[in-house]
C-alpha cells in the first residue's frame, strides 16, 4: 500500500481554458482529445526540490543604471489550505521599461537596457514570504489582434509541493487600462480569480527615496483530505 | 480556503532557458544509466514548435542531491528537445499497483495557457502491459507515450493536436 496525498482539482472558472479562441496562439497548440483523467501517483506528488547552493538567488534584477521606475515586489507563498510555502523556488522574468524583453526572439522597436535583462530568482522564507528589486515593465504590441497590445506584466514559475501544483503564471499591475482588453489576462473567466492576478499596491512595502512596493501572494494546489486507496 | 492562483502563459520570451544546463540531470553526478529522452513538438498543422519550454520529472530515481530527477529544456528550431539523464526504474503506484518506468513531461508554451502534462514511457519494459495509466488507453493512443530507441537515444514525439495527437493527462 503506497499513500499518495492528491492535489485538490482546480475550482471551475478560476484556471484558463487551452482553447481560448480569443488568444489566437492556443488554436494549434490545444489537445482535441479529451484529457484522460488518472488520480495522482508518487510521480505528480512529489517534485524537484531547488536548493540555493546549486541555484543560487539573484534577488535584484537592477544595477545602479537600469533605466525605468525602481520597484520592490513582495508577497506571500501559501497553498489552498494557508500552508506557507517555505523554502521554494520563485523564477521571474519581464520586459524593461521601454516594453523589450532582453531575449533573442523579441523585434519590438524599443531599445533594449544594456544594465537591465530582467530575469531574477529567489527563495522563499521559512514563513512563505519571497521579494525582488526590479523595474517596472512597460507594455509591448504583439500581433494577436489589430493594436494588441499586452498590459505591464511579470511572469513567475513556481513549483510548490509536487509537481502537479507546477505553476506558470503572469502578475500585472493595479489601474492598468489594457487589463480588460488583453485576451492573455481574460482566458480566466471568473472574476475574482482575474483580478488575483493584479498586485496590490502597498506603502509598507515602498521604500522612501528608493522604490515603489507592490504587494502580489501566490496561492498553490492544497492536498486532498485523504489518500488514495485501493 | 484559499483559491489557486490562476496559471498565465510561459509565452515566447521566457528567460529560463538560459540555464542550458538544466537539460543535464547527471550533471552534479548522478549514477545509473545515463540516457538520451529526445523528440520533436510539433502544432495542429505538424508545424515545428520551436519555443517550447519542456520540463521533465522523474520519481525514479529519487532525487537527491546528485540527481535533481528534474530537467528544462528548449525545443530548437525544429521543435527538437534533448534531455541527459538517468533510466527510471518501476515507480510505486496507488493501491498494490506498479507503475512502469517513466518520465513525467511538462509542455509551456506560446498559446498554452496551463502546462500540459505527459508521461514518457519505454518500449520494452514488461511493465508496461500492467501499467494503471497505459492500461487506461487503446493501443493507437498508448503509443503516443512510449518512447522508441533511436540513433542511441530515446525518441519521444510530441504531437500537441490532431493526428497521432499525444495523450494529455488531467493533472
Amino acid at each position: 500500500m503506497t499513500e499518495t496525498f492528491p492535489f485538490r482539482p482546480p475550482v471551475p472558472g478560476t484556471q484558463p481554458d487551452n482553447n481560448s479562441p480569443q488568444y489566437g496562439s492556443t488554436q494549434k497548440r490545444h489537445p482535441k482529445q479529451p484529457l484522460i483523467r488518472f488520480a495522482h501517483t508518487l510521480t505528480e506528488a512529489t517534485g524537484p526540490v531547488f536548493s540555493p547552493s546549486q541555484f543560487p538567488a539573484f534577488a535584484d534584477l537592477t544595477n545602479a543604471n537600469s533605466l525605468g521606475e525602481r520597484i520592490i515586489v513582495r508577497g506571500r507563498v501559501i497553498d489552498e489550505d494557508g500552508r506557507p510555502q517555505r523554502n521554494t523556488i520563485v523564477e521571474v522574468w519581464q520586459a524593461n521599461a521601454a516594453g523589450r524583453y532582453d531575449h533573442p526572439l523579441d523585434t519590438h522597436d524599443a531599445p533594449l537596457d544594456p544594465n537591465f535583462h530582467g530575469e531574477g530568482r529567489v527563495f522563499t522564507d521559512e514563513d512563505g514570504w519571497y521579494q525582488f528589486t526590479s523595474i517596472k515593465p512597460g507594455a509591448y504590441p504583439w500581433r494577436n489582434h489589430y493594436n494588441a497590445w499586452r498590459p505591464n506584466h511579470i511572469h513567475f514559475s513556481l513549483f510548490g509541493a509536487g509537481f502537479a501544483s507546477r505553476l506558470i503564471t503572469q502578475m500585472y499591475f493595479p489601474g492598468d487600462p489594457l487589463l480588460p482588453l488583453d485576451p492573455i489576462y481574460n482566458t480566466v473567466s471568473d472574476q475574482a480569480a482575474r483580478e488575483r492576478l493584479i498586485s496590490i499596491f502597498d506603502l509598507q512595502i515602498t521604500k522612501p527615496e528608493w522604490a515603489l512596493g507592490y504587494r502580489f501572494d501566490i496561492v498553490l494546489r492544497g492536498r486532498g483530505a485523504t489518500p488514495w486507496e485501493n | 480556503m484559499a483559491i489557486a492562483t490562476a496559471a498565465q502563459t510561459i509565452g515566447p520570451y521566457w528567460h529560463l532557458i538560459e540555464h542550458p544546463e538544466f537539460a543535464d540531470l547527471t550533471r552534479f553526478g548522478a549514477e545509473g544509466e545515463v540516457i538520451t529522452l529526445t523528440g520533436r513538438v510539433t502544432d495542429g498543422d505538424g508545424a515545428p514548435v520551436a519555443d517550447c519550454c519542456v520540463e521533465i520529472w522523474q520519481s525514479s530515481p529519487a532525487a537527491s542531491e546528485t540527481f535533481p530527477g528534474y530537467g528544462r529544456a528548449r525545443t530548437d528550431t525544429e521543435g527538437v528537445y534533448v534531455f541527459t539523464t538517468v533510466k527510471p526504474g518501476p515507480v510505486a503506484g496507488n493501491g498494490n499497483t506498479l507503475q512502469a518506468p517513466h518520465i513525467a513531461i511538462n509542455l509551456l508554451a506560446r498559446g498554452i495557457l496551463t502546462r500540459l502534462y505527459t508521461r514518457a514511457y519505454f518500449q520494452g519494459e514488461a511493465l508496461n502491459e500492467t501499467d494503471p495509466l497505459l492500461g487506461l488507453l487503446d493501443e493507437d493512443r498508448r503509443a503516443t507515450l512510449i518512447a522508441i530507441p533511436a540513433d542511441g537515444a530515446w525518441r519521444m514525439d510530441i504531437r500537441l493536436q490532431g493526428e497521432g495527437e499525444t495523450v494529455f493527462i488531467d493533472v
